[in-house]
């Protein structure tokens, strides 16, 4: 087991990739064989492609508050005049796309949870074409991912009630990213900047979920986590760098987690969830506190 | 290194379910299921409390629908979760919510109590997080399960030698136990027996049903 990307990094060099460190550690830690631990992955990897193409047809939450922009992103995209790069513009739809599906009470994968399962599978079916990603390396993809957010997991957290957003779509932003650069011929070293950009761009960011649901502005976070991932991704595989070591970077967000006052962790107390809007929302839909 | 709460690939990328919340609707499927499960049949009658959070926001997080589908025996992965009160309606079974205001250890919390004409169960689980859940209580034996791991829950005659029936059985099959409770109500009435188990192997629920003085055995992986 790797408990720092430190040690992630020098483990990996025993083997072929870091997804077949993860498989192995997984091997080892769980004693599950090759053969179950992939199977398991696949069935991941079909649910999200399968939330992605539910989401991008059109779907509505239970409370309507959020639904159908997954489908205005994509007739914008076919229509072919954006401004950012087709890939990124994809990767925003289908983020977008899971986290509709998820409000409305659709199949998720949670990556590496239910509010921020948009980001992983957003940039994973958006880059996949263009790199001709075959299924074995898809599923390669999500456990390179699920190496990076382990050591996040561990060292900092994935639960925006414990350090906000920055733990949330920021972890899955970051891991997206990693997966991504190593998906793109990038070495562990450039996944690891690649960590370290993305957690320094999105540190601090609160959890303040409107009326207290997984709506906004999460299915939208989780569209900027997205583009967020591919733009680090970009950057490391430039061969730009972090200054601050990517273990040190994520020992500042578990620090600022800690330091973030409760109003900004789930609560629903502060951000948009307290503004004049967000709180006429919140009594329409729950009634009033005394009910 | 803060703490290591997570030690496999699955607990970051995983688990497929229904969304919107991993807490509010993944880990309230699973203390459904596990109250069925233990319950053993199909309930007549479904009275469901909630707590703290749970009371204030189960229906807009489909923890109503979710703890119902759990009931039926669904999964977190159940696409028919968001008819399940339209199920449970269909099937004769009574449902009906409390919200409580009274103050639990934990702010995710139900208590779930389950009749036909013959058996009552009640149970208290919370949802800890990530679709995580802790079953807390069962018929007034105050327990701790994570159900993380392979899982027996037992329920048998309170009469001596069913405790080594039960570690010899496990004991013949190669299986090793890593924790062991086991409660009564009262002095030869009915007792309670946890055991959680190390690896994931072929359930021996069946075996164990056969032993004498076995009322209920069941397993959960």
């Amino acid at each position: 087991m790797f408990y720092t990307i430190k040690e992630l990094i020098e483990q990996s060099k025993a083997y072929p990739s870091v997804a077949e460190l993860m498989i192995a550690t997984e091997i080892d830690n769980t004693g599950r064989n090759k053969q179950e631990i992939r199977q398991l992955m696949e069935r991941n990897l079909e649910a999200m492609e399968a939330s992605i193409n539910k989401g991008v047809a059109g779907v509505k939450s239970l409370t309507g508050l959020t639904g159908g922009e997954a489908k205005k992103m994509d007739d914008y995209l076919q229509a072919g005049n954006f401004l950012s790069g087709d890939l990124v513009v994809t990767a925003v739809r289908n983020a977008i796309a899971v986290n509709e599906v998820n409000a409305g009470m659709g199949l998720i994968c949670a990556t590496p949870t239910a509010g921020s399962a948009g980001v992983l599978a957003g940039v994973l079916f958006a880059i996949r074409d263009r790199l001709g990603l075959s299924h074995d390396q898809q599923v390669d993809f999500l456990f390179t991912a699920g190496a990076f957010g382990l050591v996040i997991g561990n060292n900092a957290g994935i639960a925006g009630a414990e350090g906000g957003c920055q733990e949330e779509v920021g972890s899955a932003s970051a891991m997206a990213a990693a997966a991504a650069v190593l998906a793109s011929g990038g070495t562990v070293e450039q996944a690891s900047y690649a960590v370290a950009i993305t957690l320094q761009n999105l540190m601090g960011l609160i959890c303040d979920p409107v009326a207290g649901l997984v709506e906004i502005p999460c299915v939208k976070r989780n569209a900027m986590g997205a583009s967020q991932a591919m733009v680090s991704a970009d950057m490391a595989l430039a061969g730009l760098t972090s200054v601050i070591p990517t273990d040190e970077v994520i020992e500042a967000v578990r620090r600022v987690g800690e330091q973030m006052p409760s109003a900004f962790k789930e609560t629903a107390e502060g951000g948009m969830a307290t503004t004049p809007t967000a709180l006429r929302l919140k009594e329409e839909i729950w009634g009033t506190d005394d009910k | 290194m803060a703490e290591v709460r997570f030690n496999s690939v699955f607990d970051i990328i995983g688990p497929v379910m229904v969304g919107p919340s991993s807490s509010h609707t993944a880990g309230a499927t699973r203390i459904g299921r596990v109250a069925r499960n233990i319950f053993g049949e199909q309930p007549e009658k479904v009275t469901i409390y909630l707590y703290g959070s749970f009371a204030k926001t189960y229906h807009g997080h489909g923890t109503d629908m979710a703890l119902v589908g759990g009931i039926l025996g669904m999964d977190p992965d159940d696409t028919d979760l968001r008819n399940s009160l339209k199920i449970a309606y269909e099937k004769g079974i009574k449902v009906g919510f409390v919200p409580k205001t009274d103050l639990t250890e934990h702010p995710n919390t139900t208590k779930i109590v389950l009749k036909n004409s013959e058996h009552k169960l009640t149970i208290v689980g919370e949802s800890i997080g990530g679709g995580n859940i802790r079953i807390v209580e069962i018929d007034g034996f105050k327990v701790s399960l994570s159900m993380s791991h392979p899982t027996y829950v037992v329920i048998q005659n309170d009469v001596p030698g069913v405790v080594a029936s039960v570690t010899d059985l496990l004991n013949r099959e190669h299986i090793n136990i890593s924790t062991m409770t086991v409660r009564r109500n009262g002095k030869g009435s009915q007792a309670m027996m946890i055991i959680e188990v190390d690896e994931i192997r072929h359930s021996i629920e069946t075996e164990l049903k056969d032993l004498p003085n076995i009322l209920s055995a069941r397993y959960f992986e």
